[in-house]
C-alpha cells in the first residue's frame, strides 16, 4: 500500500486524524501544567494539598458535623460540602413537588388556576436567581426583631435572625418511637401485598395512600403519647432579650431554599407540561372511552408515559439547582464556595481550592444524573 | 321500528366547531342489534357523529339519549353511558407501557373492580375472540397494525359493551391487515352487538349493515338498506360518492 492509497483510505485517514488531535491535547496540557508550576514557583507559592491540615481559625454557623475555629481547612471545606448537600436536597424535593403540581395545574381547565400559575412561571423563570435570593433573604431580614418575634402557635417564631422550631431530643425510651415507625414501614409492605391478593380475589382496591399516610403518622404519636413520652421536644420559649431553646433556622437557608426551589420549580412545571402534552389525545380519549375517571387517566396512563419525556430534562434542573446554590456566597451562606473562598483568601491555594470545588460539583453532579439514568433506563418503553 | 327498542335516540343534534357547523339537525334511531355503516366524504362529520354518543364530543344543541341515559353535563349520566359504550379508533391508542393483557384488564380492574385473576382469565378470553392470544405478554409496540387493532376490540369487548363504536378502524392498517379486523368485525356482528361504524369498506357495509348513512357536510344525506344504497341511491350527492369509492 502506498502513502497515496493509506491517505484516501477512509480508515486509515481517520486513525490518522484522531492521532493528530491526541497528541495535540498532550501537548496543550502539558504546556498549561508547565507554565502554572514555572508561575508558581516564581511566586514563591508552595502548591500541594498539604494546607488542608493546616488551623482554620474562622467560625461557620451553620455545621452539621462538630466544627470550631481551630478545627482544619479540610474540616472547614467539609462543612461547606455538607451546607451545599443539604440545600441540594431540600432544594430538589421542594422544586419536584411544587413543579409538579404546578405542571399540572396549569393544563387546568379552570381558567383562574391556569392563568395564575401561569403568571408564577413566567415571572419566577424570567427574574435572575441571584436576584430572588437576595429579595427572599430581604424579606426574611425585614421581619421583627428577636424581642417582637412573630409566633405561630407559640412554638414557631419568625424573626429577623431566622426561623425557630423546637428541637427533639431523644432520651432511652425513645427508641421504641422509633422502634414502632421501623415497624410501621414493615407491616406496609405486607399490607401492600396483602392489598394485592386480595384484589386478586375480590377485586376490591385498597386505599394504600391514605392508610400508609395515617398509619406513619398515627402509629409512632400513639406510641409517644403512651410511653412517658419520651422526645422531649424543646419548644422555644420568648425570655426577655431572646428566645430560649428550640433549634434555629438561619434566613440564608430559608432564602436560599425559597428562591431555588420556586426558580427551578417553574423551569420543572413547564418540563411536565410539555411532557404531558406530549401524550397523545387519543390515549386520553381511550381512557375516558373504557371509562376511567381524569385523576386515574392521569395516574396510570399519562403520567407514565410523560415521565420518559419528563426525566432527561428534569436531570438537568436537579444539576441546575445544585450548581446554582453557590450563589449562597452572595448572602453568606455557608456552603461550599463560600467556605472554600475563605479557604483560598486565607491560604493563597487558589488553584487547589477550585479543584476541589470542582470535583465536588462533578461528583455530586455525575451521582445524581447515574441515578436519573438508572430510573430512566427502568420506564423505558419496550419497542420490538 | 318499535320506539322503546331503541337503544341510541339522537334527535335535532347540532354541534358547531367555533363558527364551523359540524353537525346539521342529526336524527337517528338505532335500535338493539342493529349494525349501521357511516360513510362519507372527510370533514362530513361522521366521526364527529359517534365521537358524540360516548361524548368525547360536547354537543351544542339536541338529544342523545343512549340506553336511557340522556348525554348533559350530567358525569354521573357520561359515566353510565361510557359503562354502556366501547369504542375503537383509528390509531388503535393502545397504552404503549403496558402489555396487551395490561391493556385489557386495566379498565376491568380499576373501574369495573374485577378481581385480577378473573380480569386476566376475561381478557384472555377475548384475545382469543380476536385471534392473538399468543401475544399476550408482548407490549403495543411489537405487534403489527392489524394486531394492534385487534387488541383494542378485545380491550372494548371486556367491558361487556351494549354498543361497539368502531372510528374508521381500518384505515391506518395496509391492504393484507385490513381483512384480519375486518373478519373480527364480521364476527361481531354475528354475535348480535350493536355496532355504528364508520368506514369506508363497502364490501364490509353490503355484507353486515343493516343502514347504510351516507353523510355529506354534516347532514345525513341518505339512510337506507345497502341494497337500495347501493342499488339505487337517491341523492345525486350519494351517487357521485358511490362512484369515486367504486371507480377502481
Amino acid at each position: 500500500m502506498n502513502t497515496k492509497s493509506l491517505w484516501t483510505n477512509e480508515r486509515t485517514r481517520g486513525l490518522i486524524f484522531q492521532v493528530l488531535l491526541v497528541v495535540g491535547i498532550a501537548v496543550f496540557i502539558a504546556f498549561i501544567i508547565s507554565n502554572t508550576i514555572t508561575n508558581l514557583e516564581k511566586a514563591g507559592l508552595a502548591s500541594g494539598y498539604s494546607f488542608l491540615g493546616d488551623t482554620a481559625s474562622f467560625d461557620i454557623n451553620q455545621r452539621l458535623i462538630e466544627y470550631s475555629s481551630t478545627s482544619t481547612y479540610g474540616r472547614a471545606i467539609i462543612v461547606g460540602g455538607l451546607n451545599t448537600i443539604v440545600i441540594a436536597i431540600l432544594g430538589i424535593l421542594a422544586a419536584t413537588v411544587i413543579g409538579f403540581i404546578a405542571g399540572i395545574l396549569r393544563l387546568s381547565k379552570n381558567y383562574l388556576i391556569s392563568r395564575l400559575v401561569t403568571i408564577y412561571v413566567e415571572f419566577v423563570r424570567n427574574v435572575p436567581v441571584l436576584l430572588q435570593i437576595i429579595f427572599w433573604w430581604v424579606i426574611l431580614l425585614s421581619l421583627p426583631k428577636v424581642r417582637n418575634s412573630l409566633s405561630i402557635g407559640d412554638s414557631i417564631f419568625l424573626n429577623n435572625r431566622g426561623i425557630r422550631l423546637p428541637s427533639a431530643n431523644f432520651s432511652e425510651g425513645s427508641v421504641l418511637v422509633f422502634l414502632v415507625f421501623f415497624g410501621v414501614l414493615i407491616t406496609l409492605y405486607f399490607i401492600k401485598r396483602w392489598s394485592h391478593k386480595r384484589q386478586e380475589k375480590t377485586g376490591k382496591i385498597f386505599p394504600f395512600g391514605f392508610t400508609a399516610l395515617g398509619l406513619i403518622i398515627f402509629l409512632p404519636a400513639l406510641t409517644f403519647l403512651l410511653t412517658d413520652q419520651p422526645i422531649d421536644f424543646n419548644v422555644p420559649t420568648r425570655g426577655r432579650f431572646n428566645l430560649k431553646g428550640g433549634f434555629n433556622v438561619t434566613p440564608e437557608l430559608v432564602a436560599l431554599w425559597l428562591a431555588l426551589s420556586t426558580y427551578t420549580a417553574a423551569f420543572i412545571s413547564e418540563i411536565v407540561r410539555s411532557g404531558i402534552l406530549s401524550v397523545s389525545s387519543g390515549q386520553r380519549e381511550a381512557a375516558s372511552a373504557l371509562g376511567l375517571k381524569p385523576s386515574l387517566t392521569m395516574r396510570k396512563i399519562i403520567l407514565p408515559q410523560a415521565l420518559r419525556v419528563i426525566i432527561p430534562p428534569l436531570t438537568s434542573q436537579y444539576l441546575n439547582l445544585t450548581k446554582n446554590s453557590s450563589l449562597a456566597v452572595a448572602i453568606g451562606y455557608q456552603d461550599i464556595v463560600s467556605i472554600g473562598d475563605t479557604v483560598l483568601n486565607q491560604s493563597g491555594q487558589a488553584l487547589e481550592v477550585i479543584s476541589i470545588f470542582m470535583i465536588f460539583y462533578l461528583t455530586l453532579s455525575l451521582i445524581t444524573s447515574a441515578f436519573m439514568n438508572w430510573y430512566n433506563k427502568r420506564i423505558e418503553l419496550v419497542e420490538r | 321500528m318499535n320506539e322503546n327498542s331503541a337503544v341510541i335516540e339522537i334527535s335535532d343534534l347540532n354541534k358547531w366547531f367555533g363558527n364551523f357547523h359540524v353537525l346539521r339537525d342529526i336524527n337517528l334511531s338505532v335500535s338493539q342489534g342493529e349494525r349501521i355503516v357511516i360513510c362519507g366524504p372527510s370533514g362530513s362529520g361522521k366521526s364527529t357523529l359517534i365521537r358524540c354518543i360516548n361524548r368525547l364530543e360536547e354537543h351544542q344543541e339536541g338529544r342523545i339519549v343512549v340506553d336511557g341515559n340522556e348525554l348533559t353535563h350530567d358525569l354521573k349520566n357520561i359515566d353510565a353511558v361510557r359503562r354502556e359504550v366501547g369504542m375503537v379508533f383509528q390509531s388503535f391508542n393502545l397504552f404503549p407501557h403496558l402489555n396487551v393483557l395490561e391493556n385489557c384488564t386495566l379498565a376491568l380492574i380499576w373501574v369495573r373492580k374485577m378481581p385480577k385473576l378473573e380480569a386476566e382469565n376475561l381478557a384472555m378470553e377475548y384475545l382469543h375472540r380476536v385471534k392473538i392470544p399468543e401475544q399476550a405478554q408482548k407490549f403495543p409496540g411489537q405487534l403489527s397494525g392489524g394486531q394492534q387493532q385487534r387488541v383494542a376490540i378485545a380491550r372494548s369487548l371486556c367491558m361487556r359493551p351494549k354498543i361497539m363504536l368502531f372510528d374508521e378502524p381500518t384505515s391506518a392498517l395496509d391492504p393484507e391487515m385490513i381483512k384480519e379486523v375486518l373478519d373480527v368485525m364480521v364476527d361481531l356482528a354475528e354475535t348480535g352487538m350493536t355496532m355504528l361504524v364508520v368506514t369506508h369498506e363497502m364490501g364490509f357495509a353490503s355484507q353486515v349493515a343493516d343502514q347504510i348513512i351516507f353523510m355529506d357536510e354534516g347532514l345525513i344525506v341518505e339512510q337506507n338498506t345497502p341494497e337500495e344504497f347501493f342499488n339505487n341511491p337517491k341523492s345525486d350527492r350519494t351517487k357521485l360518492f358511490l362512484s369515486q369509492i367504486l371507480s377502481h
